[in-house]
């Protein structure tokens, strides 16, 4: 057992937890946080994306003890209470969702690779958003919504 | 137009409205079956014990070192099923097996205070087996002619006529590959047992009537006893509509073992390793043209690898018989089909049920013999389009064949096809290393589930005090919007805002016996069902409306939640209304039932007219291929789709994007790969992780991507004038082997015909291309002469005799 001090979404916890445990495992388990979701296991599809201090990073491939002392940010974390952020209301919009389960994960890749090209092209989204997979849309709503979201100022939040 | 397929004045269908769960979705609210484990108290966790080998006999099995593991609760074998030990409806599926019959097949199931508790458990059950030899591909267990279930046969006219009178008869063989759903949530199911014994299973199901009647029948209770309850899935594309009945069962015979509640959730290479996938095919065939390349005659021979077990295996085969035909008029044809068993996961359903695997038999043999004849392959399969008043093979007449041209003249003219083909034509002349092409393919597709006794539905509507409405109907949700449909089609349907309609999650204990959630008769059936429950409760508020407005009840006019005259004047709100009725003891709910009419179907003859009506749809697909290593660009793709009156454009366009890229997935990346060597390790799935398993991504995209509804496409038989849209436009992404074949062809000298495996995978291309360039041969089409020869099965045909065609046996929703 380890002991790990992190910030998720605006709330600090302390706690012990294996050495082993996933980050992902820690959210959903240990806090509840379950809109993050598990996909592949394998660190191939990206529906796990959290922000950790404000970058993505696939929660599978990371153990919660490497959040220690750092602040996490997961889909739950991301709208100004009920205002969604840009790219939230984008997806919503552009219906660059199905099932849904690669959503939270494609909202969290999306906002970071918006941080670092606010005004991105379009093939510039589709290589930004290349580690997340969708087994439903197609993807052609979601980058719509990428750019959208663009459009509103979504890289600047 | 009839009463089913009208719209009122200000209709919400039709409307352009966002997913109903967008919100919950972006927001990262929504609930899936396992997000309930962490809200549940004093939850055990399930793994299995998977057996290595490819088929074997269980000759010992020890669970006590399990027991002694830390966290470890139970250990369950045959000896805990206190009914019977069945996961399908065929009785081919031990849920406990004697023999394993997959390299993965799960032995027994240990349940833990943890995850990691029961996955040391697993690792400490202690299994002998005794090997024996596998069959892991078709072309095995065809030698050793191992089949299963039905073997149909579908015909028309006369065969050796048709090929007598032929101008040019070729024949050949094609085998091509499966698929992975590769649904985004794995395999889940959390079962509880309440005060009264009752089971109550959350499962990611498409079909929770038939994962309610397979937990019921293993544990040995009535249907009533065992609720199920499916909130959404994470994708389902047919992988959940048989595959989770067992699982659920383990989860319940766990629950009520222990007394605690029981969670079932396969990682990502357990649900690969154990799942059924899409069926491969074999395929041998002869086909004659006349002089003008008009199908005159098709002989064909389907072997289906259906997996270790039945499964739908005969429901698929039945489908891919009944589509081979595609758009085309064929007026002799014979069509041969067969379950090969082998040992690998047991193939099920996967959007399209085998109407994928026909059409692709067609569409394979008219891109090879195209430039046999002499014909330019979009020209050849134009000419042999189905006209009106022409019939299938089996007998069901083309009803708006004339759509297939109106969509495919559309597409030539908003994707500028000519204008384009001349430019690649210019582009290949200049360009020694790469090639591109253009191709255009159709989709005619049968609406309906095959089995007429599937094609019903139920709904349940509330209309509370209040004047609110609470809507439950028997579909279920995996991402494809059905209950964005049906609150679309309640609030037209009651005349009130889409704000008044909640819908409540997909239960048994809501609505009973229902069908699954798949043949993309979603919409069709529970929005028929959802219609009818509206409007008996319409009918009985009219009357309270009449006397209040003092006209003839046939007067009032319900229309965004207000209740007029047919003339105007006064204006009595929806609540107000309701409110009154209740005073007056008017009753407020009920149940609605649809029944698809007009289907007859003999799947002893392979006869009859088993689908309501047909979608159409047509893809052009343009492809630039790279000479060296067969590595390819989908440059741009144009559809148009026939999805009738949109019940939910937005919706129903992201169907068609969606549906197509997963059809290019299949075509053109997915490639599945057992092993086949006679190493230990004989039958073990070799990609079993999204790391190995290529799956479409943002760079498979096509790079320009254009998709148009058909427009006055009004479909008579169907809920508001609508069509169905699940599975038709996977068939578009056959325009994107068809370029993909004609660019590699381009690489050799004009008029070549060339191979094309299935994935067309980068080396698949290559090989092509090499094939091309060679020039010696036309790929391994034999024209004339004996060539090939479709096997004709020698013993008696083992028609299908689907259960649910045998009304004294209605126990089981099976088919
Ligand atoms: S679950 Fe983390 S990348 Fe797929
Ligand atoms: S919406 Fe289903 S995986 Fe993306």
């Amino acid at each position: 057992m380890a002991k790990i001090s992190v910030k998720v979404d605006g709330v600090t916890y302390s706690d012990d937890v294996e050495a082993r445990m996933l980050l992902v495992h820690y959210l959903r388990e240990s806090l509840g946080k379950v809109g993050t979701v598990v996909g592949c296991d394998t660190s191939n599809c990206g529906a796990c994306t959290v922000h950790l201090d404000g970058r993505s990073v696939k929660s599978c491939n990371m153990l919660a003890v490497q959040a220690d002392g750092h602040e996490v940010t997961t889909i739950e974390g991301l709208a100004d209470g009920d205002t969604l952020h840009p790219v939230q209301q984008a997806f919503h919009d552009c219906h660059a969702l199905q099932c849904g389960y690669c959503t939270p994960g494609m909202i969290m890749q999306a906002t970071s690779f918006l941080k670092d090209n606010p005004t991105p092209t379009e093939h510039e989204v589709r290589v930004g958003m290349e580690g997340n997979l969708c087994r439903c849309t197609g993807y052609h709503n979601i980058v719509r919504a990428v750019l959208a979201a663009a459009g509103e100022g979504g890289g600047s939040q | 137009m009839s009463a089913l397929s009208d719209r009122p004045a200000n209709p919400v269908v039709g409307q352009t409205i966002p997913h109903e769960s967008a919100g919950l979705h972006v927001t990262g609210q929504a609930l899936y079956t396992d997000d309930l484990t962490v809200r549940t108290h004093g939850v055990l966790h399930a793994h299995p014990v998977q057996a290595p080998h490819a088929h074997a006999r269980i000759t010992r099995m020890d669970t006590e070192p399990a027991l002694a593991v830390e966290g470890v609760v139970r250990v369950l074998t045959k000896a805990d099923v206190p009914g019977v030990n069945d996961a399908g409806v065929k009785h081919d599926e031990p849920l406990f097996p004697d023999e394993v019959m997959f390299y993965g097949h799960a032995v027994a199931w240990v349940l833990g205070e943890t995850l990691e508790a029961a996955r040391l458990g697993a690792l400490a059950v202690e299994v002998d087996y005794d090997p024996l030899p596998a069959l892991v591909n078709v072309k095995e267990a065809i030698a050793a002619e191992r089949f299963q279930g039905a073997t149909p046969r579908m015909e028309r006219g006369d065969i050796d006529a048709g090929f007598a009178a032929a101008a040019h008869v070729f024949s050949g063989e094609f085998e091509f590959a499966g698929q992975e759903h590769f649904y985004l949530e794995t395999h889940c199911s959390l079962a509880m047992v309440d005060e009264s014994g009752q089971i109550f299973v959350q499962s990611s199901t498409q079909h929770p009537s038939e994962t309610q009647d397979i937990v019921a029948h293993v544990m040995g209770i009535p249907s009533h006893e065992v609720t199920v309850q499916c909130l959404r899935m994470g994708g389902g594309f047919g992988g959940k509509e048989m595959q989770p009945h067992g699982f659920a069962a383990i989860a319940a015979i766990g629950a009520t073992l222990t007394g605690r509640p029981v969670r079932l959730r396969l990682n990502r290479t357990q649900d690969l390793t154990m799942s059924g996938k899409r069926h491969g095919f074999h395929a041998q065939w002869r086909v004659g043209f006349n002089a003008s390349g008009r199908l005159q005659a098709l002989d064909a021979t389907l072997t289906a690898d259906g997996g270790w077990s039945l499964d739908l295996s005969e429901p698929v085969l039945a489908r891919a018989l009944c589509h081979i035909d595609n758009a085309y008029w064929v007026p002799n044809v014979r069509v041969n089909g067969r379950i090969a068993q082998t040992n690998k996961t047991s193939q099920t359903a996967f959007r399209g049920f085998g109407g994928p695997q026909g059409m692709l038999v067609m569409e394979d043999i008219l891109g090879r013999c195209a430039p046999l004849l002499g014909l330019d392959a979009m020209e050849l399969r134009r000419r042999n389009f189905y006209r009106e008043g022409q019939s299938t093979p089996y007998g069901q007449p083309v009803k708006d064949a004339d759509r297939m041209g109106t969509c495919w003249d559309q597409v030539t003219k908003t994707g500028e096809v000519e204008r384009r083909r001349n430019q690649i034509a210019t582009f290949n002349a200049s360009h020694p290393t790469s090639r591109r092409a253009l191709a255009m393919t159709p989709v005619k597709f049968g609406i309906s589930f095959n089995l007429t006794a599937f094609n019903q539905a139920g709904a349940l509507v509330h209309v509370y005090k209040d004047g609110s409405v609470l809507i439950t109907h028997g579909g279920t949700e995996m991402g494809q919007g059905l209950h964005t449909k049906m609150l679309q089609v309640a609030a037209t349907a009651l005349g009130v805002p889409l704000s008044t309609v909640r819908l409540a999650p997909t239960r048994t204990d809501k609505v009973p016996n229902t069908s699954a959630t798949a043949a993309s008769s979603g919409a069709d059936l529970n929005g028929g069902a959802v219609k009818n429950a509206c409007e008996q409760i319409v009918d009985r508020l009219r009357g309270v409306a009449s006397s209040i407005l003092g006209v003839h009840p046939s007067d009032v006019r319900f229309s965004d939640g207000t209740v007029t005259s047919v003339g105007g004047g006064q204006v009595i709100p929806w609540g107000d209304l309701v409110n009154k009725a209740y005073f007056q003891r008017i009753q407020l709910w009920a149940a609605g039932f649809y029944r698809t009419e007009g289907l007859h179907w003999d799947s002893s003859v392979m006869h009859g007219s088993p689908f309501k009506y047909f979608s159409y749809g047509v893809a052009a697909a343009e492809v630039e291929v790279d000479g060296f290593t067969g590595a390819y660009r989908l440059r741009r793709v144009d559809i148009v789709h026939d999805v009738g009156d949109s019940l939910s454009p937005l919706l129903d366009i992201g169907q068609v994007e969606g549906a197509f890229v997963q059809g290019a997935g299949w075509l053109t990346l997915e490639d599945l790969r057992w092993d086949e060597s006679d190493r230990p390790s004989r039958g073990r799935l070799a990609t079993q992780a999204a790391s190995t398993y290529k799956l479409p991504s943002f760079s498979e995209m096509p790079e320009v991507f254009n998709v148009a509804l058909l427009e006055r496409a009004h479909e008579e038989g169907a809920v508001y004038g609508s069509k169905a849209v699940g599975e038709p436009p996977l068939m578009l992404a056959f325009s994107v082997r068809e370029a993909l074949r004609q660019a590699a062809a381009a690489f050799g000298p004009a008029g070549i015909s060339v191979d094309l495996a299935s994935p067309a995978t980068p080396e698949a291309v290559y090989w092509a291309v090499a094939e091309a360039r060679r020039a010696s041969e036309h790929g391994h089409v034999t024209e004339g002469g004996t060539g090939v020869v479709p096997d004709q099965s020698t013993a008696d045909l083992r028609p299908a005799h689907p259960r649910s065609e045998q009304a004294t046996n209605a126990a089981t929703a099976g088919v």
